[in-house]
């Protein structure tokens, strides 16, 4: 929230002229039929995507060349708000030319630049995007007929964020890498979650498989757990004052096994930690002497004096020795 | 020419009520708490302005108005103050409502489930109103309050208020009603029904925005939201908008004298427009039964049409409609009226609301059924709902399942 976000802003007035343009009048809207195709040799390829109770439906037409797989025309029929009929039209227009596994290749991403009126301004509101995803889903659908395959098997990666086309794979990158703590951050770097929102979290337009909340979480999860085995791992070498209480006493015995406890023993005595207590300033480490430490006059003098000068030395600067 | 048919959403200020408001600008503009010639000299229009609200809606010198700042101020008055009045001070922990009441009931009413209050939602039955029985089965001993709107700003259909009010007086609930789409389109007599609180919004019947009341029945305990300087008797604080509330009262007389007349006149333009819709175009069906319905609204939907898509085409055409709640439009969701209302999933992106007002005349309507034919005639040949080549086999999609 800022002062731009203060009045919501008028959804229509972010069209670009184009998607305004080809919303009053689109060029391929249309059907082509099968008499046209046997006419010419060519496949009619027909594909739905959508419905109408979902609030958007497309249906993608293509005549092509089986001779070598290029569409030569290309039509639409659309469900669907002005951003749903602007971005078919686009898309339709996209396909004319290529060959299928070509254009099985054109995202929603692509669609959307189409249809800018300057590289650097978006065509469309962020709410908007998603009108353009069915765009992709439908070129995928018939490129899947016409070649007799799933169309599952064009995607190589599971995508989160269908709007801005972020995968699980770099989301769990990016996370890591940046140590990225909400999904606003999230949103930042990657863009995912940034425009219809249905991935952020469950309830969202539509139900999706990943959503970024379950991501961020489990991914923080595991960088925890990373953590732990790595100041485990390191013995002393972690960050003291961020350790968990037993990691403290293991860290704390560490330290005084490396330089403190083979004196004591020499001397037929021994220490043990009896608790560790955090407060904001001070690190109060509780020990008992055992053995011949217990009365040695030493023992709240020099003996302890090396002991906190250790600690301090080896672990924190707020260590206070206790002993009881 | 261009045609406004968005009454639901807000009205014009009638020019009569703007001339009124304009000397409390600049002119009589002292604080009427202040003991100067300054200060008083609004106060015979502040009590005119009062008087103007208790006779349009009926109420008795014992109740209490209060203006507010709007609506949605006195709806969330209401609920935040049961709740601390009756649940966090008391015994209850339960308030009844329905799917369909404004956001600012909805959204009061899930936070107040955040805060550990039950909330019953009412469903709607498909003429889109919740019938007295029903509330009546979901009072429960523990039940604080019935918030339940008097009229749907979406459909324009009226709920049984009288018969909710005397299930609410048997059971000792309190009852509020959200009054802003029945004032000054319907009758409204708070001596005919048992309602304790009731909101009201100036903008809604040709007042200005900004403004809105609330009327406590018997001036029964309700814990003030807004604390300060004990203005309105201490029901709510925060100096008296004088001009908003000059501008209130006399938009209230204006929209209330002679109301069944008013009514006829618009039920008139509106039974024409809904008739020449429906007998003209093939495929298309009006939410809820005219008789009752407040008489300027209609909510169609049209087969294979988009809302927005519609409405944009509207809009080229220089008319002004909605999908549903303006406070709504930005968001993806299906008209939430239509899927309570349990109509077929696949009009429920296909609603447009048509409101009108006293103003609207009937050369706006004849260019409103007109622009509305074209309009649909051109989505309808880019549908692909009306397409006839058939998808190539495994090309179809089913048919998706709406979660919200």
């Amino acid at each position: 929230m800022a002062k731009n976000d203060l009045l919501g802003g008028s959804l229509w007035d972010q069209y670009s002229n184009k998607v305004t343009t080809l919303m009053n009048n689109p060029i391929n809207q249309g059907e082509i039929t099968q008499e046209e195709c046997d006419s010419a040799g060519h496949k009619l390829i027909v594909a739905d995507f959508g419905a109408e109770s979902c609030g958007d439906a497309v249906r993608l037409y293509w005549e092509v060349d089986p001779a070598n797989d290029t569409i030569v025309n290309s039509k639409f029929k659309s469900f669907g708000c002005g951003t749903a009929i602007a971005s078919s039209d686009m898309m339709a227009e996209l396909c004319i030319g290529k060959t299928v596994q070509q254009a099985v290749k054109i995202t929603n991403i692509d669609v959307e630049m189409s249809l800018r009126d300057d590289p650097e301004t978006p065509a469309v509101p962020p709410q908007k995007m998603h009108c353009s995803v069915m765009a992709y889903d439908v070129i995928k659908k018939a490129a899947g007929l016409y070649l007799g395959v799933d169309e599952a098997s064009f995607e190589d990666e599971i995508i989160v964020c269908e709007c801005a086309r972020v995968s699980l794979g770099t989301l769990r990158e990016v996370i890591k890498l940046n140590d990225l703590k909400s999904i606003e951050q999230i949103t930042d770097y990657t863009k995912a979650g940034g425009f219809c929102k249905s991935c952020i979290k469950p309830g969202g337009h539509e139900a999706r498989e990943y959503y970024l909340v379950d991501i961020l979480a489990d991914v923080r999860r595991e960088m925890d757990v990373e953590k732990m085995q790595a100041s485990a791992d390191a013995g002393l070498q972690g960050d003291f004052e961020t350790m968990t209480l037993v990691q403290k006493i293991k860290a704390i015995d560490a330290a005084i096994d490396e330089s403190v406890r083979q004196f004591l023993i020499m001397d037929g005595g021994n220490v043990e930690i009896i608790d560790v207590k955090d407060s904001p300033e001070y690190i109060d480490i509780y020990i008992r002497y055992l053995g011949a430490c217990n009365g040695c006059a030493s023992s709240s003098t020099g003996t302890l004096y090396a002991i906190e000068a250790t600690l301090k030395e080896k672990l924190s600067n707020k260590i206070r020795v206790l002993p009881i | 020419m261009q045609v406004y048919l968005d009454n639901n959403a807000t009205t014009m200020v009638d020019p009569a009520v703007t001339e009124a408001m304009i000397p409390f600008f600049s002119e009589i503009y002292g604080n009427p708490n202040s003991l100067h010639r300054f200060g008083t000299a609004s106060h015979p229009a502040i009590t005119k302005a009062i008087n103007q609200m208790y006779k349009a809606i009926g109420a008795n010198d014992k109740d209490d108005i209060v203006f507010t700042s709007c609506a949605t101020e006195a709806n969330n008055w209401v609920l935040q103050s049961v709740w601390i009045d009756k649940i966090l001070h008391g015994e209850k922990n339960h308030i009844v409502t329905t799917e369909i009441e404004h956001p600012s009931v909805l959204s009061t009413c899930k936070f107040l489930e955040d805060m550990g209050v039950k909330v019953t939602y009412l469903p709607v039955n498909d003429q889109g109103i919740v019938e007295a029985h029903t509330v009546r089965a979901f009072i429960t001993e523990k039940t604080a309050l019935v918030s339940i709107m008097w009229a749907n700003n979406e459909t324009g259909m009226i709920f049984p208020i009288q018969e909710i009010g005397e299930i609410c007086k048997e059971k000792g609930v309190l009852f509020h009603t959200d009054g802003v789409q029945a004032v000054g389109k319907i009758p409204v007599n708070m001596q005919e029904v048992h309602v304790d609180f009731m909101s009201m919004s100036a903008h809604k019947f040709h007042g200005p925005k900004g403004i809105g009341a609330l009327y406590i029945k018997n001036s029964q305990k309700l814990t003030p939201m807004l604390h300060g300087g004990d203005q309105m008797g201490g029901r709510r604080s925060g100096t008296l908008n004088v001009p908003y509330i000059v501008g209130m009262g006399l938009a209230a007389q204006l929209a209330t004298t002679n109301i069944e007349e008013k009514m006829e006149s618009i039920r008139v333009k509106r039974d024409r427009l809904e008739d020449a819709l429906l007998g003209s175009l093939s495929d298309v069906f009006t939410v809820g039964d005219r008789n009752n319905r407040t008489p300027n609204t209609i909510l169609i939907s049209i087969r294979g049409v988009e809302g927005e898509g519609m409405l944009w085409d509207l809009n080229n055409a220089l008319i002004g409609a909605s999908t549903g709640s303006a406070c709504a439009s930005e968001d993806l969701e299906a008209n939430s009226v239509m899927l309570a209302i349990g109509a077929d999933n696949e009009l429920a992106h296909t609603g447009i609301r048509l409101s009108l007002s006293r103003f609207t005349t009937d050369e706006e309507i004849d260019y409103v059924i007109e622009r509305f034919e074209s309009a649909v005639k051109r989505l309808r040949a880019i549908s692909s709902s009306y397409a006839i080549v058939q998808p190539t086999a495994g090309g179809a999609t089913l048919a998706c399942h709406i979660h919200h």
